[in-house]
């Protein structure tokens, strides 16, 4: 077996139906199969490359800005208080 | 209003041989007419669009000019819009209405651009081939039984079917030049960071490019002219100067050394589409071009560079659509996003990073060195934008790896971060098929220069579909 499903699943916070799990691992498995070929090459001392626009560093003024007002923001949402409303961290409290 | 482009529609729009309003109308009829054959747009704006019109007229009576004044567009669903459905083309976003207007979005309006409605996708720009929709499939317009290409396959229909003059579109890894091709329109990957990012749903950051579709060369360049340039919400917008790209368009090919890749020139290139590129290529050369042989040899590991580097991001991107703040939560999902976080969820996980998603990056920085190479050597790089014509549909949906494997020959300039050109070649079999022109960063003014002389010569964009 080349990739756990199931813990690769929670990593990523989905749920995969049981019924699933054999299709998403044939599948993933061949193309992980086939990315290997990348061995192939012999990246000794190459360096990385992240990113291409040859920027570095790239900031703002640090001076507060007009932003979305909170309507905007939360009208699609469910709310509690005009907050977001989420589960709760700790269960007993 | 057949065969309209934007710059005839500009030119009737100010001897007022035309209104915007008559102009948005006939557009809205032909969508309202063929979208249901051909599922080209996922919302359409009439209203909306209906309004712009007139404004825009009431600025032509008043003799203002901007670049897109009146002109009908169309949006790719995965660029924001204020108070417009915005769905990614996924069922997680069926509902959302967009927050704000991207970059891009703001500058067309500003140009006087009417926005029509947000066309049809791949769901979250992951695919090839348009299938992958929860709205469901694009077809070609050329024949129905086929794909239109992908992601961005609602906008190069929408303009090959007369459904808009010019519609935007996204590429991460070719999902603007690969559709382009397949629908017989002109379509441009600027380079990374030439037109800003913000608002337009991340697929994957280090990749994802802001481009669009047009009959012609010439549209395409009037286009950028209002989308590029550096702005303070994309911080990866280096402040290069944006030139008057339709300047120099009538510039020629003289003199001109274009690069043909022998590792583009393959097994798996369709005969038919390597002896059409010849000829296009045996043309320039008529007109005084040089063609070089050159090598990029990391491209046959582009795909897997790719597919590394880009699930990663995409894994990155997509944690965000939990339904908290707006939205379904993840059960919503497809599978083939769901393929893709665990994929990248995988490359990036403990124990895995350096052999997958570091040697990615080192490969990276390979190809980057094949391009810096080969434009030593020449100064741009023609290539088929797809090895094979448009397939027929569901032919690849059952099979992932193949459908990634279309991309062969243009995931290599998202990488890299150069710009590319699809341009309509010719027909096979009575589909359409492109060629890609390849430059280094920042020579859009030159890849236009190219195709321009090409599509004045060879005006396969004349060809539209019969629906």
């Amino acid at each position: 077996m080349k990739i756990n499903i199931p813990h690769i699943a929670k990593l990523a916070n989905l749920t995969i139906a049981k019924d699933q799990e054999s299709m998403f691992e044939t599948q993933l498995s061949s193309i992980l199969t086939y990315i290997e070929r990348l061995n192939e090459i012999d990246t000794t001392g190459v360096e990385e490359t992240s990113q291409v626009t040859g920027l570095e560093n790239v900031t703002r003024e640090d001076k507060s800005l007009p932003s979305m007002p909170q309507e905007d923001a939360i009208f699609q949402a469910t709310t509690y208080n005009s907050f977001f409303a989420v589960k709760g961290v700790f269960e007993n409290e | 209003m057949n065969n309209l482009t934007i710059k005839e529609a500009r030119r009737q729009l100010k001897a007022r041989e035309i209104s915007s309003v008559e102009l948005t109308k006939s557009y809205l009829e032909t969508i309202k007419k063929h979208n249901e054959q051909l599922n080209a747009f996922i919302t359409i704006t009439e209203k909306e669009a209906l309004a712009q019109a007139e404004e825009a007229d009431k600025r032509i009576a008043k003799d203002e000019s901007t670049p897109l004044l009146g002109i009908p567009i169309a949006l790719k669903d995965l660029y924001m819009t204020k108070d417009i459905k915005t769905t990614a083309g996924s069922r997680v976003l069926e509902n959302y209405i967009g927050q704000y207007d991207a970059t891009t979005v703001m500058l067309l309006k500003k140009a006087g651009a009417v926005i029509l409605g947000k066309t049809n996708l791949d769901a979250w720009a992951h695919g090839s081939s348009g299938e992958n929709s929860d709205f469901g499939p694009t077809k070609n317009p050329y024949n129905t039984e086929y794909v239109p290409g992908g992601s961005s396959s609602g906008s190069p229909v929408a303009v090959a079917a007369e459904m808009a003059l010019a519609a935007s579109g996204t590429d991460t890894g070719g999902s603007i030049r690969l559709p382009a091709s397949f629908c017989n329109v002109v379509g441009l990957k600027p380079t990374y960071g030439r037109v800003s990012r913000y608002g337009v749903i991340a697929m994957a950051s280090s990749l994802d490019s802001i481009g669009h579709f047009t009959k012609t060369v010439e549209d395409n360049a009037m286009y950028l002219q209002v989308t590029a340039g550096s702005y303070p919400h994309d911080g990866t917008t280096p402040p290069v100067s944006v030139p008057e790209y339709i300047k120099n368009i009538n510039a020629g090919v003289k003199g001109l050394k274009i690069g043909v890749p022998k590792e583009y020139f393959i097994e798996g290139l369709d005969p038919r589409i390597k002896e059409l590129t010849d000829k296009t290529l045996k043309w320039y050369e008529g007109q005084g071009a040089e063609l070089i042989e050159i090598s990029l040899p990391h491209t046959p590991y582009a795909i897997e560079v790719y597919y590394i580097i880009q699930t990663a991001e995409v894994s990155s991107n997509l944690a965000r659509y939990t339904g908290v703040r707006y939205g379904h939560d993840r059960r919503y999902l497809g599978d083939e996003a769901k393929r893709r976080i665990m994929l990248g969820t995988y490359v990036l996980s403990a124990g895995y990073y350096d052999a997958y998603y570091k040697k990615a990056m080192q490969v990276r920085t390979l190809l980057k060195k094949d391009f810096e190479e080969a434009f030593k050597k020449v100064n741009v790089i023609i290539t088929p934008a797809s090895p094979t014509l448009p397939w027929k549909l569901g032919e690849k949906t059952d099979d992932p790896l193949a459908m990634y494997l279309s991309d062969i020959f243009t995931v290599h300039a998202n990488l890299v971060g150069v710009p590319g050109l699809s341009v309509p070649m010719g027909f096979i079999n009575g589909l359409p098929v492109g060629m890609q022109i390849l430059g280094p960063h920042f020579s859009e003014e030159k890849l236009f220069q190219v195709g321009h002389a090409f599509e004045l010569a060879n005006p396969v964009w004349k060809e539209r579909p019969s629906l």
